[in-house]
């Protein structure tokens, strides 16, 4: 095995460029840092024009903050490409059987491979909707999965994004972008095009309404507010896909049926595509404090005459310890192997995985089952002592609450850095769609990077930038 | 005993209240130990009312109003005929494994003072530790109607050691989970000899006991239910189990009112 780190365009060290990278790699010899360097100011200038930002919770200086964007891009053979859009429509397939098993049979946790209390104390598991099949079967219409690599064959998923994944906006302004910029790299070096999303987005929602007599399905964009940190990637969507972004208050529900306040009054809604946590959904199930969702709008859910992307109670599959067992859960529903792997995870609600985590914090990766964007996570190699114990403390208070993963050597990309470009870490985030008649995965998608050299930790909460992807030849 | 409910809830709103939405859980389900007579949920303005039973098996239904209002009842008449099990209910839906009825929810979280309470509990096995639990709970809070609202948690009236029956329901089932018997939430009536209507209806707990099953314990009175206690609906805690959850747009200020006449039904003599 080769030692050191492993670079998307220059492969091991010490070997050569990386055939798919070519005319990347020709653009950087020719370019000077100091056009790169305008251009990168160009960039931001636009991205700010257009008003794409990005808000971070916790952060007491500003509201709103621009992501990052790095102009160098993520290179990503087509045979590469193939092979892990193969991995993906199986994995996404499998959380759509098991979200279907979960609130039907539970046939897996019968047969012991799922345990039962993941499932019944597991407060992602929505009791409200438990016996519910959602319109056409599908539970997960927009997935996303956070990829990581480690060699040339060597992807893993990290996690599996089913509730609400974000940051798609960003793989298509990235786009946009770099057309822009350097229209005729792109153009040479044949990329395959993503934006096609929005358009395979909405035939995905159109596909899950609900059976009805006349007229086309009425979709909509249903977003928290101005004030949620991906306010800007809602209005984003809606706009692109020409329908309509509201709040909860514009919608409203009259005997089983959701309906959108519009001027020539009420439009029935077919299909909602749900930028809102379920907690938020409907007060009269869920909290009862939310002025975010729409007062009855489970009742609609139940009889079938609303079709919710994603469905109701998809956390329980995004959860981080039934990620543990996605390599079985894979096996279990197409009889199949994994063709994406897992990165090897201690349960901490097991008392050995406990033990075992609490003498190699220094070495490991500690998150929430539940969480996300890279709060709450301890990252042991870069934590202080006094990070590490006040950590250690609240494993031992709430082992179940956390699990573990080694600390992977994630591969680095070239990415610019005032007059130089040097190596930092990747991961990426494609997005799949599945609608009622297949999955579907635009080439490439999002890849974040951490701009602190060394870094590993590219949440853009966490302050990581954004790439273009790249599906090239 | 033959239990007659007349249960009439009214809101009256400062103006017009729009796109009013209730989800009712009034009506009892039939177990061994009851069976309903005759049953009847009236709203008195137009609208549509939707029935379907929820997750936890209970009968809900769903009311959508057809214009503003600015006052709404939904009157309960009903008889149901109740059976002396010693608390032990057998024979009802049971949609969710055991497990769930260990979740804790925002209304049931246990603090360092609700474990510690639990913790107490003195017996040989889980039928004598509920039963020391709920004889405690009861000598230690005081039945206060002022002391907490329908969002008070459990722990919030533990703390100040004063509620309603709501609270004891939610205090109880925080600590048996805490002891790791599962626990729910039950609303329902209470059939009272007393003939002036009560403000509210009843609620208790139920816990599972090996070889028994649910067991219902009323820690507020500090006994176990009898023949005079007729189940309506089940949860987590009370959110699930409410009788009436509404929304409306606008309406300003609103005023509630309850009243409850749950006594034994007069047998009418066949002359």
């Amino acid at each position: 095995m080769p030692t050191g780190t492993f670079d998307e365009m220059n492969g091991w060290p010490g070997s050569g460029t990386r055939p798919a990278y070519g005319e990347v790699r020709r653009w950087l010899d020719e370019t000077s840092p100091a056009i790169l360097q305008t251009r990168q100011a160009q960039a931001e200038l636009l991205f700010r024009r257009t008003g794409i930002t990005f808000s971070v919770y916790g952060d007491a200086e500003g509201a709103e903050r621009l992501i990052p964007f790095d102009l160098v891009p993520r290179v990503l053979s087509s045979a590469e490409w193939s092979r892990l859009e193969r991995g993906l429509v199986q994995r996404v397939q499998a959380l759509n059987a098991l979200l279907a098993d979960l609130y039907g049979a539970q046939d897996i946790v019968r047969a012991g491979i799922v345990p039962q209390e993941l499932v019944a104390l597991n407060p992602q598991y929505q009791l409200a909707v438990a016996g519910h099949t959602p319109s056409k079967g599908v539970f997960v219409h927009i997935a996303g999965i956070d990829l990581v690599r480690t060699g040339p064959d060597d992807f893993y998923v990290l996690e599996d994004n089913a509730r609400t994944p974000s940051g798609v906006s960003y793989m298509l302004e990235n786009r946009e972008m770099m057309l822009r910029l350097f229209p005729e790299l792109v153009a040479r070096s044949q990329v395959a095009p993503v934006e096609t999303y929005p358009d395979l987005l909405l035939e995905t929602l159109h596909s899950v309404a609900p059976e009805r007599r006349n007229g086309d399905p009425c979709v909509v964009v249903l977003t928290p507010g101005p004030h949620n940190s991906a306010f800007y990637e809602h209005s984003f969507l809606a706009d692109k896909m020409g329908v309509e972004l509201v709040q909860g208050a514009d919608l409203f529900v009259r005997d089983e049926v959701v309906y959108m306040r519009t001027t020539e009054g009420p439009r029935r809604v077919d299909v909602i595509y749900r930028r809102l946590d379920d907690a938020y959904l409907d007060p009269l199930a869920f909290r009862p404090e939310s002025t975010l969702g729409v007062p009855g709008l489970l009742s609609a859910y139940l009889a079938g005459n609303v079709a919710l992307a994603n469905a109701v109670g998809t956390g329980i599959a995004d959860d981080k310890a039934m990620y543990s067992y996605m390599p079985e859960i894979i096996r279990f529903y197409s009889g199949e192997d994994a063709m994406l792997s897992n990165v090897p995870t201690w349960r901490c609600r097991e008392a050995e995985h406990l033990s075992y985590v609490l003498d190699h914090l220094p070495e490991l990766v500690v998150k929430e089952v539940d969480g996300s964007g890279g709060y709450g996570m301890l990252v042991g190699p870069h934590a202080s002592k006094a990070q590490i114990s006040d950590f250690a403390a609240k494993l031992r208070a709430a082992p179940e609450k956390f699990i573990a993963q080694p600390t992977l050597d994630l591969s680095t990309c070239p990415t610019l850095d005032g007059d130089k470009v040097a190596p930092r870490h990747v991961d990426l985030r494609p997005f799949v769609l599945t609608g009622a008649d297949g999955v579907k995965v635009a080439p490439g998608g999002l890849t974040r990077v951490a701009l602190t050299p060394g870094s590993l930790v590219v949440n853009s909460s966490q302050g990581g930038g954004t790439k273009d992807t790249w599906v090239t030849g | 005993m033959r239990i007659r409910v007349q249960h009439a809830t009214t809101y009256d709103y400062q103006s017009p209240a729009e796109g009013v939405v209730q989800v009712l859980r009034m009506t009892p389900s039939d177990h061994e130990g009851q069976r309903t007579a005759l049953w009847r949920v009236d709203v008195d303005v137009n609208g549509v009312l939707r029935e379907r039973r929820d997750a936890f098996g209970n009968a809900s239904q769903i009311f959508f109003a057809d214009q503003p209002v600015t006052s709404l009842t939904v009157r309960v008449t009903g008889e149901a005929q109740v059976r002396d099990t010693s608390g032990v209910v057998a024979g009802a839906r049971e949609p969710f494994p055991l497990a769930v009825f260990l979740r804790t929810t925002p209304l049931t979280e246990p603090d360092p003072a609700v474990r510690a309470f639990a913790a107490e509990s003195q017996g040989g096995d889980t039928l004598a530790r509920l039963h020391d639990l709920m004889g405690r709970l009861n000598a230690t809070m005081a039945f206060d109607t002022e002391a907490t609202a329908v969002g008070t948690s459990g722990l919030e009236a533990f703390a100040r050691r004063r509620g309603v029956c709501q609270d004891y329901a939610h205090i109880f089932i925080a600590a048996a989970r805490c002891l790791g018997i599962p626990a729910r939430y039950v609303s329902g009536h209470l059939a009272r000899t007393e003939s002036h209507a009560q403000d509210a209806a009843h609620a208790w707990a139920e816990a599972f006991v090996p070889d028994l099953g649910w067991v219902a314990f009323d820690a507020a009175n500090g006994v176990c239910a009898d023949e005079s206690y007729l189940r309506v609906a089940v949860g987590l805690d009370y959110l699930d189990a409410a009788p009436m959850r509404g929304a409306r747009r606008g309406g300003g200020a609103e005023r509630l009112s309850v009243t409850v006449h749950a006594r034994e039904a007069v047998v009418q003599r066949q002359d």
